[in-house]
């Protein structure tokens, strides 16, 4: 596929993508007459269209391409093809947050405690990232930093399953680190669309930097990039887009780091083009997999971030055997 | 345009890694910084840049970031290629100070042509041979026709071929207009086509003139530790090191 066509085909592809997510769904609600409910929000139809079906949809498609934009961002400035959004500790930190939620009761007294609470962990990994790593730190520091504050956040999520108030505490922590888009509401949309915003205007900014550091961090500085700030903005735009998917979704994998690989050749390998490409592959991602928990097993609730895993894990194994014969 | 260093010192911790360098690179000029390894030529020429502490003056370092990379194209001594992008894409990334459009895609099929790798232009960079990819990054600093061109040993692991080819797009570059330097081991190539060598050792600007000025029993003894011989030929000036000083065999 050429550059050229490639970002409306995936946009295409999306919104496809994005009609059949409307229209899936254990109701029973035909395709024309559920969509005709969605705009006149009329019954008992209309309903389940708006409240249920349109937030969920919503969501795959935000939550799926942070993660496409994070991870290819983040390939971008570690310049490692096995980076991952999750990798500088923000998805482990909010995983946390909501963890911490569930444990105390909290989300069951107030509705959105979870997801802030989630927001407020991805924060914290911020604030330790750049204290850990400084702002002026060059990208191993990061990735060290990273996985120190992935270690600890993940020590303290176990020690929070093991001191579980009750068997049942413990199956929603359980339950909920795997990953969903099921039951949310458009309350959840709301809350973390600013984020996704904020996140998405930060790291688009950040093609010009990423194309410069196909160089070398030395020659990209010479070419007029300030690598501090490019640092903070993929540090804010990836824990804004990352805390806010975890905070809603759940732990959702896989996606942040097999779609930059998936789509790195039909850009011609370029980070900047890489990055619109990758928020695409990721929507149409992940409104997929969210489409397949509901026809796969439909009364079994499979959950999203099982189903990513399950796919992406043999396909990267794939892309790994295939770049390990060309030499690349 | 004008590389201006004046009084440079780097310090790592208390050491003077760069000590009091001043040097002056005008358009026209292709100087050679020669010097044993670790005598600070790179340290010298990142300061100049602006892309790390050091004390003193240097008319780059003094430029904002985007004036600066206006000004001057830097070519690392690290060969590095992270993603398998196209030549011609690469070496486009050469015009990313200048902003889009303008005389972008006409700099770059010139760069392109002067390092002979207009074959290559749609080919990935990440699957040439090494001596291919420093020709094609080389050809990147080109594209930004700044009016300073630094290049830490641009030459090293090329063929024959290609050494003597990038050290006459060098010279010419400077007889061009642009002010070149060059961090260079072959001093053979130094003598022969800068036209100035300005000699580091211990971090110290020791000897700055014409490649015969410089390349004499005086300094090469002291700092490189060799004897050569030094012929004017009817093809020019011939460098070659014979042996290593107190080596009296050799």
């Amino acid at each position: 596929m050429t550059g050229r066509w490639l970002l409306p085909a995936l946009g295409l592809l999306v919104a496809a993508l994005f009609l059949v997510s409307l229209v899936t769904g254990p109701a029973g609600i035909g395709a024309a007459e559920g969509l005709a409910a969605l705009v006149t929000g009329e019954g008992a139809a209309g309903l389940v269209m708006r409240e249920i079906r349109l937030p969920r949809a919503i969501l795959g498609l935000a939550v799926g391409a942070a993660l496409g934009l994070s991870g290819a961002a983040m390939q971008g400035f570690l310049r490692n093809p096995l980076a991952e959004p999750g990798l500088i500790g923000t998805s482990s930190a909010a995983a946390l947050g909501a963890v911490i939620a569930i444990h105390t009761g909290l989300y069951a007294a107030f509705a959105l405690a979870l997801p802030l609470m989630a927001l407020a962990g991805a924060a914290v990994a911020v604030g330790l990232i750049l204290a850990l790593a400084g702002p002026r730190g060059r990208a191993l520091s990061l990735i060290l930093a990273g996985i120190a504050i992935s270690a600890l956040m993940g020590a303290l999520t176990a020690l929070a399953l093991n001191l579980a108030p009750s068997p049942y505490a413990a199956t929603e922590i359980v339950f909920w680190m795997m990953g969903s888009l099921a039951d949310r509401s458009m309350q959840h949309v709301w809350l973390a669309l600013p984020f996704l915003g904020l996140g998405a205007v930060l790291l688009a900014a950040t093609g010009r930097g990423l194309d410069a550091l196909t160089l070398g961090e030395d020659a990209a500085e010479s070419l007029g990039v300030s690598l501090t700030a490019l640092r903070l903005r993929i540090v804010f735009g990836t824990a804004a887009l990352v805390g806010a998917a975890t905070a809603v979704a759940g732990a959702v994998g896989f996606v942040g780091l097999v779609v930059p690989h998936l789509l790195r050749r039909a850009v011609g390998a370029r980070p900047a083009a890489l990055l619109p490409a990758s928020a695409l592959g990721g929507a149409a991602m992940l409104l997929a997999a969210d489409i397949a928990t509901r026809l796969v097993l439909p009364d079994r609730d499979l959950k999203l971030g099982v189903l990513t895993a399950l796919v992406g894990a043999p396909f990267f194994l794939h892309l790994v055997r295939r770049m390990g014969r060309e030499g690349a | 345009m004008r590389l201006d260093l004046r009084d440079l010192t780097v310090r790592r911790g208390l050491c003077p890694v760069v000590d009091g360098v001043s040097l002056a690179v005008a358009p026209g000029e292709f100087v050679g910084l020669i010097g044993p390894n670790g005598a600070g030529k790179t340290t010298l020429m990142r300061a100049a840049l602006g892309l790390m502490p050091f004390d003193g003056l240097s008319s780059l370092a003094a430029l904002p970031p985007a004036a600066r990379a206006r000004a001057a194209a830097w070519l690392p001594q690290a060969r590095d290629i992270a993603w398998p992008v196209s030549v011609a894409d690469l070496v486009a990334l050469g015009r990313l100070p200048h902003g889009p459009g303008g005389d972008g895609a006409a700099a770059v099929d010139r760069a392109l042509r002067r390092m002979g790798l207009a074959a290559f232009r749609d080919r990935r960079a990440t699957e040439l041979s090494g001596g291919e990819q420093a020709r094609v990054l080389i050809a990147r600093a080109l594209a930004q026709e700044a009016p300073v061109l630094m290049a830490d040993e641009p030459i090293a692991g090329l063929d024959p071929a290609a050494q003597i080819a990038a050290m006459q797009v060098f010279a010419a570059e400077a007889a061009g207009g642009r002010a070149v330097l060059a961090a260079l081991h072959d001093l053979g190539l130094a003598a022969r086509h800068c036209t100035r060598l300005v000699v580091l050792s211990g971090g110290r600007l020791v000897a700055d003139g014409p490649p015969r000025a410089v390349l004499v029993p005086e300094v090469l003894g002291p700092v490189f530790g060799i004897r050569a011989h030094l012929a004017e030929t009817a093809e020019g000036l011939v460098f070659q090191p014979v042996a290593m000083v107190g080596d009296e065999d050799g």
